[in-house]
Order: C-alpha cells, then structure tokens, then sequence
C-alpha cells in the first residue's frame, strides 16, 4: 500500500488539519514510509487467528441503566471558547 | 409493486429504509447522564457525552438488552459478539468528532418486518441488520445570523439502526413498514416510536430501475421526520430519478435533504467527500459478548407481539382481520378490548364493533386518550350487556353511550334516567300497533289488497316513532304482521 500526493490531500481534508503544498510533498514520503514499515506484518501468517481487539482478556464491563452523572452545564461549557444561554456557540455551520 | 407510468414505459420503485429508533433506557448508551427529552441545554451532558480528554465510554446493559429484544421481536439472528467501531467525521454536535456505532459486526443480524397492507394482504420485509450507536447532540441554526448553537442533551443517547432489505416497493408499503416497526418497538417498550420529538427518524434510499432488470443507483434521502413526510419524499424522489433517467441522464449517487415546507428535496453536496468514514474498532471499547442465556432470558419475557396477538384475536375471537388489526395496532387498545371483554359474558364481535367504531370514535373526537376516557372498559361493557339483553335497541344504545360520555354515569343510570329501556312487553306494543293501524286505514288498504306490501315497512316506521323508538323492531314486526294478516 502506498499514498499519492492526492492521497494525502484527501486525508488532511477530512482530518481538517491544514497542510501547506510543500509539506504535502514531504508527507507522501514519509507516510509511504511508514506504511512500509508496518505493512513488514504481513509477512506473518495470520489466516487463522483471529483479529485482536485488545491486550486485555476480558469481556465488555457493562454499567446499570443508572442516572449517575450530568445535571450541572457549567464544568461541562467552562472550557469552551464561547457559550451563552448554556448552549455552546460556534461559527454558522449550515448545509 | 408499485408501477410508475413514465413517457418511456414502466418503472419500478425500488426502497430500503434506514430508521433511527431511540432506545428507551434511563441513561446513555456509554455514559451515566440522563436521557429525558426537553431538559434545559447541556444540563444532561456527562464528560463523556462532550468529550473531555481522558474519559473513557462504559456500556449500558439496559441498551444492549433493548437493542437484543427487538432482534427478537424482529424475528432477527442475534449475534453473540458484536464491535463497537468508530464512524470519523466532523460536525459541530459531534465533539468526539467520531459516532461510536457497529459496522462489520452488528449485534443484530438478519430478521423480517411482516407489513399489513390497507386490502388486507401482507407482505414479508427483510431486515438487514440493527446495531447500536450514539445520537450526536442538537445545533439549532435559526437563533442568530452568524452563529449556531449547540446543545449535547441529546449527544451519547442510545439510538438503534435499524435497516431494511430493499423489499420495498411503493410509498404506501413504505408508511405500512414503519407503522408496523413503531407499533412492535412500542409492544417490545424498547423505543417509544414518537417522531414528533425525534425518537424515530427515517432515512430512504430509492432507486428506479425498468421491471425485471438489475437495481439502479440509489439516493439517500434524510430528515425525514414523519410517516407522511417519507411518503411525499418517495413520492418526490421516485418522479425525479424518472425525469432524469428518461432525458438521458444518470443518477447520481448522493445524499439528499428532505424539506417539509416545500415537499422537495435537494443534493446535500457537502456531505459527499465526507463520505469517507474511516471505520474502525474503537480501542475504549472491548468487543461485546453476550452469554447465550442472557438473550434467552430476554426471550423468556417478551410481549405478545401485533402479529400474534391478531392472529388470536381472529381465531379465538372471530374477528375479522381489518377489526383485529384496528385493536392490535396499539397495545393499549387491544387490552382495553380485552378488558371489556373480561368483564363478562359479551359477544366479542358486538364489543370490537363498539369499541373501534363508537368507542374510538368518541375518543378521537374528543382528543382524550384511554387513560383519562370519561367512559371506561366496565360502563362501556355494561351498556354492551343492556344491549344483550334487550333493555335497550342498538339504535338506542348510540344515544345512551353519547350520554355516557358527557356525563361518565354508568349504561343503566343513564336508561333509568332518560326513560330509553326498550318496551319489550307484548300487550304495550300491540296497543300502539293498533292505535297506528287505525289512524291509517289508507296504507292498510295498500297492504291487504296486496297493492304494495312494502308498506309495512313503513308502519314498523310509525310504530317505533309513536314509541319514541323504545319499542322492540322485532316484536313490532311480528305483530304487525299478525294484525295486517300478512
């Protein structure tokens, strides 16, 4: 597997990090690198083990259907950069 | 099968519908905030519901047990160990800036939807799978020019998705899917089904094709909020795929945004390179193992569902389907049928009349609901037993039960009161028979010369009219008929 300059275009994109023409370049190399590096994995025979999804041995912890939690709005806005009438406040966003 | 005649020939409606039902829990689906619809903004809202750094998503048994139940009531393959993956995309409501839902591997797999259809007929929908996943908060964009404002009450609540197999072919198979759909989630008690607050969203995907020949292109229509709005959106989408096809151009596939107001919808073209979701298994999440008692346990406790309470109420009841499909539509109706059955020995026929027909009626009329009904299963059964026993004419009955109504006094109260007990005594009868007989020698002469013997229809008539309609019809007939020498 390997990147193109469109590629990773895209990526940032959807990622919304802002990436300057000349750092594109730069970051087709050293993402193909990277994928290099980690596609040495597939050198390893895997057809019959299983995916793992975790290191731990364990099952899902599951919680009771408990209200536990909420009922105060002002930690939960304090860090936002704009709020009013206990609402959160952005830039217009409409489609 | 729906059929639309365009100018080219025949086309076909091709529909699967995506629905978004909110659990009924008390809390989240990953954290312990409440659930409550209307709550003052971001008062419901956890750590984890906006996101803070660190906090980690903990499941709701009570979640995974409501999405297992209506596998089951869906008569749907419930997988034993499902993932919870991340969906990635960017929105305001959505501080995670990724949903938390299931892709490859949803708890529930494949199942069936039996539809009832207005002729009476069914149809079998297939289910393609439900899976578990969290609602995004709210954005209101209307308050301000420049702004939007965003409320996370609603963010991290469980929603379930439910999707169908494209078995649907019309808009009136469409609406038919989801009464059905709500009506089961209601039984199960797993979603309210209320689409006015957006418990229950839908979403259509429609593509045209000639008959017979391979699937099309789809769209996928969104915010479409109510029964009739999903039909005017299929309605819509189906007559443009039409126009477009047969000038000679292709669909495209894409999102498309329902709007209410003008019955239309339109490409959502910014959604299309988010499109990319980039999937994958949430690493704060193990995956999800059920024991297999657990869902048995389940089954053991679910409620008899629409389609087999119908199917008892035709066979043991002797309904006729469309009754028994009015009365099962709601659980709520069905056991207050059943209640005014209970209460004594009553023609289950009579009763299902007077309860879909009156009954209803009076309700709907009226704007109030079972609960707060001036009149309750045992008057209603009451008066049903008046009728039994001839103390009054069915005719009667219409205007006891109005009385009822007004008055929430009991069936025989009301009779008493009114003086409407029918006149079933013989000798009474027979001397109103004779006083309309003799101040009539002209229709009596119709009758007995054999002129018109249609006529005693009309002194059955005036027999019941000088009786202010109390008299018994069928005493008054036969006496008529012994009088008149017929």
């Amino acid at each position: 597997m390997s990147v193109n300059l469109d590629t990773v275009r895209h990526i940032a994109k959807l990622a919304r990090v802002r990436v300057e023409p000349a750092q594109a370049e730069a970051l087709v190399g050293e993402l193909n690198n990277i994928l290099g590096w980690v596609e040495q994995l597939g050198e390893l025979d895997t057809k019959d083990v299983p995916p793992m999804t975790s290191v731990v041995e364990r099952g899902q912890p599951l919680r009771e259907d408990r209200v536990t939690d909420g009922g105060d709005p002002e930690p939960v806005l304090r860090n936002a950069p704009d709020s009013a009438h206990g609402f959160f406040v952005v830039p217009k966003v409409v489609e | 099968m729906a059929l639309i005649e365009g100018e080219t020939g025949k086309w076909e409606m091709v529909i699967g519908l995506e629905v978004h039902a909110q659990v009924i829990s008390n809390a989240k689906l990953f954290s312990g905030a409440s659930t409550a619809f209307g709550a003052t903004p971001n008062s419901q809202v956890s750590l984890i519901d906006a996101a803070m750094p660190g906090m980690l998503p903990v499941l709701n048994r009570e979640c995974v047990a409501q999405a297992v139940r209506t596998g089951l009531g869906l008569k749907a393959k419930i997988n034993l160990t499902s993932v919870f993956e991340r969906k990635n995309y960017f929105y305001p409501d959505l501080p995670q800036g990724y949903q938390i839902s299931q892709y490859q591997q949803p708890i529930v797999g494949e199942g069936v939807l039996t539809i009832d259809l207005p002729d009476g007929s069914t149809k079998d929908i297939g289910i393609e799978r439900l899976h578990l996943e969290q609602d995004a908060g709210k954005s209101m964009h209307d308050q301000d020019p420049r702004r939007t404002f965003v409320d996370l009450n609603r963010s991290g609540v469980a929603l379930m998705e439910i999707v169908s197999k494209p078995d649907i072919g019309s808009a009136e198979e469409a609406g038919a899917y989801i009464h059905k759909l709500r009506s089961i989630l209601r039984y199960l008690g797993t979603c309210d089904g209320n689409m006015d607050e957006g418990s229950l969203r839908c979403d259509v995907n429609l593509s045209m094709r000639r008959p017979g020949e391979p699937l099309g292109t789809r769209t996928e229509t969104k915010n479409v909020n109510s029964i009739r709005y999903v039909q005017q959106a299929i309605e819509y989408e189906a007559r443009r795929q039409v126009e477009v096809l047969e000038a000679g151009g292709v669909i495209e596939q894409e999102t498309r945004l329902f709007d209410a107001r003008k019955g239309e919808s339109r490409s959502m073209r910014s959604k299309e390179e988010a499109h990319d979701y980039r999937y994958f298994p949430d690493p704060d999440l193990l995956p999800l193992v059920l024991e297999q008692e657990f869902v048995d346990g389940l089954a053991a406790e679910l409620p008899e569902l629409p389609d087999e309470k119908k199917r008892r109420f035709m066979e043991d009841y002797g309904l006729s389907i469309y009754d028994a499909g009015v009365l099962v539509a709601e659980q709520a109706n069905a056991a207050f049928y059943e209640s005014v059955l209970a209460g004594g020995k009553r023609d289950p026929k009579l009763a299902a009349n007077w309860v879909t027909v009156n009954y209803f009626g009076a309700l709907n009329a009226s704007g109030t609901d079972l609960d707060d009904a001036p009149v309750d299963a045992a008057k209603l059964g009451g008066l049903l037993d008046l009728i039994a026993d001839g103390t009054v004419s069915s005719r009667l009955a219409k205007e006891v039960f109005e009385a009822m109504w007004e008055s929430g006094k009991d069936a025989a109260t009301i009779v008493e009161e009114k003086g409407l007990k029918q006149i079933t005594d013989e000798g009474a009868i027979e001397a109103i028979v004779d006083k309309v007989i003799a101040d009539n020698p002209g229709q009596v002469e119709q009758y007995s010369s054999g002129a018109n013997p249609k006529v005693i229809g009309w002194f059955v008539g005036q027999v019941m009219k000088a009786s202010q309609g109390k008299a018994n019809p069928g005493t008054v007939n036969q006496i008529l008929k012994r009088k008149l020498g017929g």
